[in-house]
């Protein structure tokens, strides 16, 4: 593997299993899908909102579909893919939550990544200045920042309880170190964790059911002959209390 | 029966190297939706560039509703460049040194293949309104019939805009196994009531002409040039946007001051009634009438049960590129993202992406640099994935 390879990128790369589907959302100019394509010969799909990136990607020999991870998400039909990808964007979402329950809809595993707010040098920057933090993992300005929800660890970790969702495996990344296993809910690891990446999925029994023969290219058509189908979200367990 | 000499195609040209006409004798007559037999079957076309030895470098280009074959090569009546010259040529996303790009006119066009102009074998006049109504499925299906006379298997794309696009989705539903890669741009899987409403009024403006004749003009010597005028102008407000227009055009006028008159005062107004007239030098009013009715009949979803995805159930293999322009209203991106659903639905390798232009549905066939770039990547990458 090339040295140059970003370090989540790179434990992505040991997290995805061979010729598994991949969907990447917000994939850019489709980096990391060409690498999983090459080192891990998986059947990739990229969604992207930039015109440029989407062009990059075509010129790769990728898939990529034109589109905006908060509204087009729910375009991909039920279970069609292994994993879905959402790498340091969640933040960034309008409804973050609605997006973690759609990737397990569509994927069976979601590997996300997260800024963790709760990381010391947040903390001290917010306690020392007084000021929103700008820090190397989130360095713009309150003003210009796009990033609009975003958590500490113990926060995403307490969603993904709500959502009756499985965290299979958490990595914490700090600038360049190699990539160090955590629990995610752990005191310390919220001080200390700039970044982590969780790899996420739901108890089989919570699966949705893949459809084998969605009809979601009749939805749009509305034809009143044909019936609709189903576009419920899987039942949820409801969340256990927290601990 | 015999498969002798009168049953196989054969050339109707004087053997050019860059296209022709292949014929195609009563015996292999073209069965068409509606029932009915298209025979003898005529197909024109032209070609650019050479087959390579391997015939892996094929690419069926499929033209929009008033187009032709002369997709990159200077236009016999009109004597203007090609309709595809922005993409078609060296140096361009489909280069000719690369390529074999093969372009045919669609039957019940006017340009050489079979349509409502050529002689009914019957009666030895002109079709006129005795020839059979067509659809999207019957024009692919004789270009299949002219790739397979070309002795071509496989082709490396077959790529269009607007009613191309339309070709593009059905040659994907109907020959998977014959397709290495589809580009179905700025079109959409079926005809809304608008896009049918537009056509309509298209076609009563030339049935209206008292020289249409009910279709019978040709053999009375007259033409329906006013009919089919009006209707190439107000077909012709549907290929732009509203933003395209007013740049263009604005409330600028042709002369000082009005002319308190019905004159073309309006320079839009000059510019849609040159439209209108050039049209009919080089359009037949009937082809006109019957390629906007395959248009209008054409609904992939229900030859399939009324599910898109069951059209492409079977092209899992096929690499699709699906194209839509921003300022398009007449093939709006929603259905362009329709088109990708069901292909996501289906299980095949799909992109999309949306153009940013206000040029309207015509960008397709405009200098668009985004449109550039994305047809480039995809068909080196296309050409790549085959080993060319």
């Amino acid at each position: 593997m090339p040295a140059a390879v970003r370090e989540d990128f790179a434990e992505i790369l040991r997290l995805v299993r061979p010729g598994a589907r991949v969907l990447d959302v917000g994939c850019e100019d489709g980096e990391l899908l060409e690498l999983l394509t090459r080192e891990k010969r998986v059947d990739g799909q990229g969604l992207e909102i930039s015109p440029a990136g989407v062009s990059a990607c075509l010129a790769r020999g990728l898939a990529v579909v034109q589109g905006d991870g908060d509204r087009d998400l729910d375009h991909f039909p039920t279970r069609s893919f292994d994993y879905a990808i959402l790498s340091k964007t969640l933040q960034q979402m309008r409804a973050p939550r609605h997006v973690l329950s759609e990737l397990l809809r569509i994927a069976d595993q979601a590997i996300v990544s997260v800024p963790n707010f709760g990381h010391w040098r947040m903390r001290v920057s917010l306690m020392a200045r007084g000021r929103m933090p700008e820090t190397r993992a989130l360095p713009d300005p309150w003003w210009a920042t796009p990033n609009i929800h975003l958590c500490t660890l113990r926060d995403f970790t307490d969603l993904t309880r709500e959502l009756g969702i499985r965290v299979d495996a958490c990595v914490a990344l700090s600038g360049g170190k190699p990539a160090r296993p955590i629990r995610p809910d752990g005191f310390l690891e919220n001080w200390r964790s700039e970044t982590a990446l969780f790899l996420l999925s739901r108890a089989p029994e919570n699966r949705p059911e893949a459809v084998p023969t969605d009809l979601f290219g009749a939805v749009a058509l509305e034809r009143p002959d044909v019936p609709r189908p189903p576009r419920r979200k899987a039942p949820r367990r409801r969340a256990p209390a927290a601990p | 029966m015999d498969a002798g000499a009168e049953a196989s195609p054969e050339r109707a040209d004087g053997g050019e190297t860059d296209g022709g006409t292949w014929r195609f004798p009563a015996a292999k007559p073209l069965r068409l939706d509606s029932g009915a037999t298209l025979a003898p079957l005529e197909v024109a076309y032209k070609t650019y560039g050479r087959l390579n030895a391997t015939k892996t470098n094929a690419i069926l280009v499929c033209h929009a509703l008033t187009g032709d074959q002369h997709a990159a090569s200077v236009h016999p009546v009109t004597g203007k460049p090609g309709w595809w010259d922005k993409v078609i040529g060296p140096g361009l996303p489909l280069d000719p040194a690369r390529y074999f790009i093969i372009c045919s006119n669609v039957i019940g066009g006017c340009m050489g293949s079979t349509g409502p102009a050529s002689p009914n074998p019957n009666t030895r006049q002109p079709y006129g309104l005795a020839f059979p109504v067509i659809t999207i499925g019957d024009m692919v299906r004789a270009q299949a019939m002219l790739i397979e006379a070309l002795g071509i298997e496989t082709l490396l794309a077959v790529v269009g805009g607007s009613m191309g696009g339309m070709q593009v989705l059905q040659w994907a539903a109907d020959y998977p196994e014959k397709l290495f890669s589809a580009v179905c741009i700025g079109a959409a899987p079926r005809h809304s009531a608008q896009n049918i409403a537009f056509h309509e009024v298209g076609r009563q403006a030339i049935m209206a002409d008292p020289d249409w004749r009910g279709g019978a003009y040709e053999t009375e010597g007259v033409r329906p040039e006013k009919g089919l005028a009006v209707a190439r102008m107000a077909a012709h407000i549907t290929y732009l946007s509203e933003a395209a227009l007013q740049r263009k055009f604005g409330r600028e006028l042709q002369r000082d001051g009005l002319s308190w008159g019905f004159d073309a005062d309006f320079q839009v107004e000059s510019y849609l009634r040159h439209q209108g007239t050039s049209f009919v030098d080089r359009f037949d009013a009937n082809s006109y009438l019957y390629i906007t009715r395959a248009l209008d009949y054409f609904d992939l979803a229900a030859q399939h049960g009324g599910v898109l995805a069951e059209a492409f159930r079977k092209a899992r293999g096929v690499r699709f590129c699906v194209l839509s322009f921003s300022s398009d209203w007449l093939y709006p991106t929603a259905e362009s993202r329709d088109i990708v659903r069901a292909l996501n639905a289906a299980g095949c390798r799909a992109s999309f992406a949306e153009i940013e232009t206000d040029k309207g549905h015509d960008a397709f066939f405009l200098d668009e640099p985004q449109l550039d770039r994305t047809l480039r990547g995809f068909f080196a990458a296309t050409a790549q994935a085959r080993g060319l």
